[in-house]
């Protein structure tokens, strides 16, 4: 790993958290290279925001070791805290206190200096500098989550980690929130974000697969669809829903999922899917067409082809 | 990665703010010591007056008539009129129409002229103790006086007949016997206790619950800058609800403050700040606010019923002693009565203030141990 031109900012081996008998997150290796997006994908209760947890020294786990920013993650989590934007999944900003108060706040608990200007600025580009002394709990979900990303951006962080951060929030407002993440990750801050939203997915550099606790996949966003070796055919006309359930089930067919107008009926193996699609192809009301598989094709595969461990243990 | 300053006044100057926002709570804050004084001083009288009396009469004469009149006067008995044979006193005491029947035995006067020290018999509703105690003692008293007030001229020899019952009844520092000078001192223990432990854990579990303790554990801050930025503002609660406590106390009850005022406001700080720790340590065992709120009312009972402040500390017995001492309320209520009405200096109290600080070391290292800096 040392090859690398620059060291990573988070390199972790082996993590492993449990909550009782339950194991949330097994054997959770990754490395995250300075600058870089990294999305976190999921289903719910996959492991996410205990991952993201453990890096930032709120949890601490049961086994495995590593380094966030050069620091121990073990030991040193005090530093790791001074270096790092934590945005919590639910607003967790003092619904009873102002928006310059949570500000000004968050900016003495990092000791930030020229606190005021900082504060004022930060209310400058919010655009919230003449709402100010609304209490935070007035705020609509967008604006709370851009509150949020303020705050925990007041102390210049080197890494930020970004739990669900548009979850509930407006279209626009979550392109522009991403085109700030971008903004940042470009000025050389290091972002790591969980999301449940594919459009979101295909903004970050690199993406982890983690379902029930396991790492699933890992890589450059545009490479997933290649590594997980997925073929697509994507089929347009009428009448869609009785030719899903006619093609559902059938041999080779591991995946028939509504894209808009059109079908994607999906399949590991290209041979035997092609087999089953064929006889469809007949009918020329559909116009066929066979296509790289995109991300969302990818991650609905590999959702439905993970198991959950918590169900498997009952089984055992 | 030393304390922190910048971080402690962060903490302190948001619990302000909130505080400040949180009407309802500062309201209760105020009211609670306003009822309670009221409740304690008021309504609950452990040296209760004017309670109903019956007699049963089989004799009458100077002796009887006096003898009553003077129950009257003492102001602890109302005669509310008479009775007719023993069953009729095991009724009007069982439906509780009289806690008193007095019975005046047959040939009465004449016993007592001939020196045969009849006996003067009061069956008493002794349910509740602390309402026939003082009653029932001053009888006794009541009893001597109509004797020697009567015995003059011929009967002057009665004076010098030794009473088997009379009792002296000599009550240092409250010769009255006003019990609201008793109770109400160590009321500002009670109500500092109560509202200290519960309004901090609930101010600690608070933060839990709303998701916000998350956004402070991902600070860099320390657990000693949590614990005094959350603790130390609501001390000038304390002080707020110490000055209500007394303008009531001087201006309603009367109740001296004999004492100098320093250690008392020394042995005031340590308390409110012992209350306050053990609040922050009921804060890191309860997993909501619900709990917090179960654990300060479990609190609260011993802290009242074994502090000395319901019952004489003496009294109880070992094991309850054993409880009483491990409660910071017991020694300051020491401290109240000492400083208040013993009119006590400092070196009086400093055994009363050393428990309070051993106590007060005790909860804090055990506070800091539990407070988790992780979400774990």
């Amino acid at each position: 790993m040392t090859q690398e031109t620059a060291t990573p900012v988070i390199e972790v081996e082996g993590l492993v958290k449990k909550f009782g008998d339950k194991t949330v997150v097994d054997q959770f290796d990754i490395n995250v290279p300075k600058g870089a997006i990294y999305g976190f994908l999921g289903p719910n209760g996959s492991g996410k925001t205990t991952t993201i947890r453990m890096l930032c020294g709120l949890l601490t786990p049961d086994a495995g070791s590593g380094r966030c920013l050069g620091y121990d993650i073990l030991r040193q989590s005090d530093n790791i805290k001074e270096h790092v934007g934590y945005m919590t999944q639910k607003f967790s900003l003092y619904e009873d206190l102002t928006i310059r108060e949570n500000l000004d706040f968050m900016a003495r608990m990092y000791r930030v200096p020229d606190r005021k200007q900082k504060v004022d600025k930060a209310l400058e580009e919010l655009g919230l500098a003449n709402r100010s002394h609304q209490q935070a709990g007035e705020l609509s979900g967008g604006w709370k989550q851009r509150l949020a990303l303020a705050a925990c951006l007041l102390h210049g962080p080197d890494l930020l980690l970004l739990d669900e951060p548009t979850a509930g929030v407006d279209p626009k407002a979550r392109r522009d929130f991403w085109d700030e993440i971008r903004r940042l990750s470009d000025a050389g801050v290091t972002v790591l974000v969980s999301t449940h939203y594919m459009d979101e997915a295909i903004q970050c550099d690199n993406i982890a697969y983690i379902a029930y606790g396991k790492k699933l996949i890992d890589g450059p966003a545009r490479k997933i669809p290649e590594m997980v070796g997925l073929n697509t055919w994507r089929v347009e006309g009428p009448d869609l829903a009785n030719l899903a359930a006619d093609l559902e089930g059938s041999d080779g067919i591991e995946q028939v999922a509504r894209f808009g107008s059109a079908l994607h009926i999906s399949g590991m193996d290209a041979k035997k899917l092609d087999n089953a699609v064929n006889p469809f192809r007949k009918d020329k009301r559909y116009t066929w067409t066979s296509k790289p598989a995109g991300l969302e094709e990818v991650f609905i595969h590999l959702m439905s082809g993970s198991t959950d461990n918590f169900a498997e243990k009952k089984a055992a | 990665m030393a304390f922190s300053t910048s971080r402690f006044l962060a903490i302190l100057m948001k619990e302000f703010i909130q505080m400040r926002r949180d009407r309802m709570t500062f309201a209760m804050m105020i009211a609670i010591p306003i009822m309670q004084l009221m409740l304690f001083g008021f309504a609950i009288n452990s040296d209760p007056r004017h309670l109903p009396t019956l007699v049963e009469v089989h004799d009458s004469g100077p002796f009887v008539r006096r003898f009553l009149a003077a129950m009257e006067t003492s102001t602890y008995f109302d005669i509310r009129g008479t009775v007719a044979g023993s069953r009729d006193v095991d009724r009007v005491l069982k439906a509780g129409n009289a806690n008193f029947v007095v019975t005046i035995p047959e040939n009465f006067e004449r016993d007592i002229i001939r020196g045969e020290k009849p006996v003067l018999l009061v069956a008493a509703d002794a349910s509740d103790p602390s309402t026939s105690g003082s009653a029932t003692s001053a009888l006794s008293v009541l009893a001597q006086n109509t004797i020697n007030s009567l015995a003059t001229g011929p009967l002057s020899y009665l004076a010098s007949t030794p009473d088997a019952f009379s009792v002296v009844a000599h009550a240092r520092y409250n010769p009255a016997a006003i019990t609201s000078y008793n109770i109400v001192p160590g009321l500002l223990a009670v109500i500092i206790s109560m509202t200290m432990v519960m309004i901090t854990a609930i101010a600690i579990v608070r933060e839990s619950e709303r998701g916000t303790m998350e956004t402070l554990l991902a600070t860099p801050a320390r657990a000693p800058e949590v614990m005094l930025g959350k603790i130390i503002p609501y001390v000038f609660i304390g002080y707020v609800q110490t000055c209500v406590f007394f303008i009531l106390a001087f201006w309603v009850f009367a109740v001296p403050f004999a004492g100098p005022i320093t250690p008392f406001i020394i042995g005031l700080n340590i308390f409110i700040i012992v209350n306050l720790a053990l609040g922050f340590l009921f804060s890191t065992i309860a997993g909501n606010q619900m709990q917090a709120m179960q654990m300060s009312f479990f609190y609260m009972l011993p802290s009242i019923l074994l502090s000395g402040f319901m019952f004489p500390f003496a009294a109880m017995p070992g094991w309850a002693q054993t409880i009483g001492l491990v409660i910071p309320s017991t020694h300051f209520m020491r401290i109240l009565r000492k400083i208040m009405l013993k009119g006590a200096d400092l070196p009086d109290i400093v055994p009363d203030l050393r428990a309070l600080l051993i106590i007060l070391a005790a909860v804090s290292i055990l506070a800091m141990l539990r407070y988790k800096r992780t979400l774990d």
